[in-house]
């Protein structure tokens, strides 16, 4: 009497264990559930651009110019002028990344991506990204600007002695190999401000709009030296690739402060103000690649994506139900709750949701299945040899154990590799994808044994051998 | 059954050797992710003109080549060289009455870059797969040595991953289907996955060759991977079937983005699961006799 009380006891632990399980299931569904119809709740599902609509732009900067170990420092300012300018055109949750070329392309090429959710008008947002100026010095070589320099000749006459930088315009230059490099550019810029010229040093009359510079400590003191070793020759500054003046520089500045006039406008020199206040871009990007996503669109990949998960979903539960019975129910409860737990981990985490994390997560769901497969079949042979049931799970769980573990590590060999080849689109399907594995993985060894231990199926009734059998024996 | 066992494997033999022309023939046509180039989407709301209306009317932009493709009822796919945003407004308002659904243009230098990593990619997947398997398998070396066990692995990979690809060699020949980066992401997927039922069988390979240890048991290593493959056939069908049965969904009902998607997993997982039988453990069989020879 005293072995059966103990093994009923035993018996009806595992039952609460598993209703412990199914409980903690119940609770993580309805987490998801809550926090989805409740629009304002602090856990939505983030949807990448191909599912909401939106822009995504792809720049290359040019980083010729840039010192050696200094690339990583200028796309870090590239980054967050953009960023600053994008925050100004007010688009919610934008996303402004680095992007580097991968370690087995042959050479490197920097990029920045830019994603604006809900920007479906293109052509403005590259425009308005555009508008910022980039803002360069260089200097001129003198004996390749052999040609200019008759034109600066030219209106050097007509400079006066009182300003500190005498105003030389060479009005559609093109940036080329007479101009040297001095590192000196937008970066540096502190401030920027429009003054007007006191009348005598303009070659347009009086109150010309002048654009006064105001460089950072760093600037200040590569513009001095600049200044100071370079006395009599022509400082060229470039606006956005273009040379704008090209100054003598008479005496060495310090203090930081420097003069651009170009015949502007009154309206374009409080234009370029406002951009170089903004953010001058430490280097030219040129736009790569663009997409534009409809919201339309994204709203019918989503819904035909949910639709299929469902009907999927259903179709595994009646395929599993009908062939491996009993066993098969276990497979489909342990389902809905990895269904649950991936819900939730994409909102926990959050995981940005695409097209191709939707299909990753499908696939996974079918994968997941794969260990209770593995395992029914187990017990069902265990079973075959006669093996009394509580004997029979947890030889066959044991047994199919190994190439349980084997395959899944397979699994996550590959998805760790896919999310290194990634972009975007491709890392949110590895994420989704390696997530399933490792969730699948767990939640077969803790949800599907602890449901089966729990169950008590009498295997020498002819009822119990076919809820235990599968497929077409009976 | 080491006669029934060759004869088996002229199956994915053929398969692989159809696939191997295909490509060759018909090469595989890349999408613009991949090569470069730019896809804008248009609806027409109010009915749709015919394929020739439209090439007229985007003749005067002299922007190259431009592909028509219709898509759903009201909709086309125009497929140019990369366009940069001006020449997408050009091309748009060139198209009278229709409205935008997507634009996407890519430069192609990361065309080239992607194309690049790919081959790394599953050079990698590979690559790792076979330490694998060879670590996994490590204490199994009668007959077989277990870095064998990776070779087969290897083999039966490369076939999983060429019937796919022929597949799409010949689509895109017949019906203009393209190569992107999705379906290399399948195809590093299928690496992944297809390896399992080969695992499942080598486990069960693995467990019979221990068993027969300990009980002093003779069998020639061929019965035995017959025996094996035959134990475990149910659940490698069953497991390929379930993740099957969700793609042929998403394939049908799924979102027409991942449509091309889910079929090459489709054909992946199909020639995954029958090559794990008829290519795999065939194979094994062949090295075990060979060495014994």
């Amino acid at each position: 009497m005293n072995t059966v009380r103990s093994k009923s006891a035993e018996h009806s632990v595992k039952v609460f264990r598993a209703i412990a399980v199914i409980i903690f299931g119940a609770l993580v569904a309805y987490f998801v559930y809550s926090t989805t119809i409740n629009h304002a709740s602090r856990y939505p599902f983030k949807y990448g651009l191909d599912l909401a609509g939106g822009s995504h732009l792809v720049y290359t900067a040019n980083l010729k110019d840039v010192r050696k170990g200094e690339e990583a420092d200028a796309m870090s300012t590239l980054r967050d002028v953009i960023e600053r300018r994008i925050n100004v055109f007010g688009v919610s949750e934008p996303l402004v990344q680095v992007e580097q070329s991968s370690v087995v392309s042959s050479n490197r090429v920097d990029r920045l991506v830019v994603e604006l959710p809900g920007v479906t008008d293109v052509n403005k947002a590259v425009d308005d990204i555009g508008k910022t100026p980039s803002l360069e010095f260089k200097l001129v070589d003198k004996k390749a600007a052999a040609a200019a320099q008759a034109m600066e000749q030219a209106s050097q006459n007509a400079s006066s002695s009182g300003a500190k930088i005498s105003n030389v315009t060479v009005d559609g230059q093109k940036p080329g190999e007479l101009y040297k490099t001095t590192g000196l550019t937008g970066r540096y810029i502190k401030h920027a401000q429009l003054v007007f010229s006191n009348g005598q040093s303009s070659t347009r009359g009086l109150n010309e709009p002048i654009v006064q510079v105001e460089f950072n400590a760093d600037g200040a003191a590569l513009f001095k030296k600049l200044t100071t070793d370079n006395v009599g020759e022509n400082l060229a500054i470039f606006l956005d690739g273009t040379v704008i003046s090209a100054p003598v520089i008479r005496e060495p500045i310090a203090g930081g402060i420097a003069t651009i006039s170009g015949n502007f406008t009154p309206d374009a020199a409080r234009e370029l103000v406002r951009n170089l206040n903004f953010g001058a871009l430490p280097v030219p990007i040129e736009l790569e690649s663009t997409q534009a996503i409809g919201a339309a669109l994204g709203d019918e990949a989503l819904h035909a994506g949910v639709y299929a998960g469902i009907v999927g979903f259903i179709l595994l539960s009646v395929f599993m139900v009908l062939w491996y019975r009993l066993p098969g129910l276990v497979a489909v409860i342990a389902l809905l709750m990895y269904v649950a737990m991936m819900l939730a981990l994409f909102k926990l985490i959050p995981v940005v949701l695409t097209t191709a994390g939707i299909a990753g997560f499908i696939l996974s769901v079918g994968l997941a299945v794969d260990a209770n497969i593995l395992i029914a079949e187990r017990i069902k042979e265990e079973l075959k040899e006669g093996k009394e049931l509580d004997t029979a799970v947890s030889l066959g769980f044991s047994r199919a154990w190994f190439a349980i573990r084997d395959s899944n590590i397979a699994h996550i060999i590959a998805g760790v590799i896919l999310f290194w080849f990634g972009t975007a689109l491709i890392k949110g399907f590895a994420l989704v994808f390696g997530l399933g594995v490792i969730v699948s993985l767990l939640s077969a060894i803790t949800i599907s044994r602890t449901l089966l231990v729990a169950l008590k199926v009498n295997t020498t009734k002819s009822l119990g051998r076919f809820l235990m059998g599968s497929g077409f024996t009976f | 059954m080491l006669r029934y066992q060759t004869q088996l494997i002229l199956l994915p033999l053929i398969a692989s050797i159809i696939s191997v022309v295909a490509i060759v023939t018909w090469g595989l046509t890349l999408g613009i992710d991949l090569k470069g180039g730019s896809l804008l989407e248009v609806r027409y709301p109010n009915g749709r003109p015919t394929v020739d209306a439209v090439h007229a009317a985007v003749a005067p932009l002299n922007f190259g080549e431009v592909r028509v493709q219709p898509s759903g009822d009201k909709n086309f796919m125009l497929r140019a060289r990369d366009l940069k945003p001006d020449d997408k407004s050009k091309l748009l308002a060139a198209l009278k009455g229709a409205e935008e659904v997507q634009f996407n243009s890519v430069g192609p230098s990361i065309g080239a870059e992607i194309m690049q990593k790919a081959w790394w990619a599953i050079g990698l997947v590979i690559f790792s797969i076979i330490l694998f398997v060879a670590f996994a398998f490590r204490h199994v070396s009668k007959p077989v040595a277990s870095w064998k066990y990776g070779v087969v692995v290897i083999i039966t990979l490369v076939h999983d991953i060429l019937v796919p690809t022929g597949l799409f060699a010949y689509l895109g020949h017949t019906r203009g289907a393209e190569v992107d980066v999705l379906f290399i992401v399948a195809l590093l997927t299928i690496l992944g996955i297809s390896v399992n039922d080969t695992i499942v069988v080598f486990d069960r390979i693995r467990e019979n060759l221990r068993i027969n240890i300990d009980k002093h048991r003779k069998e020639p290593f061929g019965e035995v991977v017959a025996h094996s493959t035959m134990q475990t056939l149910a659940r490698s069908v069953n497991t390929s079937m379930t993740v099957i049965i969700v793609l042929l969904v998403l394939f049908f009902i799924g979102p027409v983005a991942t449509k091309d998607f889910s079929l090459t997993l489709i054909v992946g997982m199909i020639a995954g699961t029958y090559s794990s039988i008829f290519l795999a453990s065939p194979l094994l069989v062949l090295i075990g006799k060979y060495q014994k020879n």
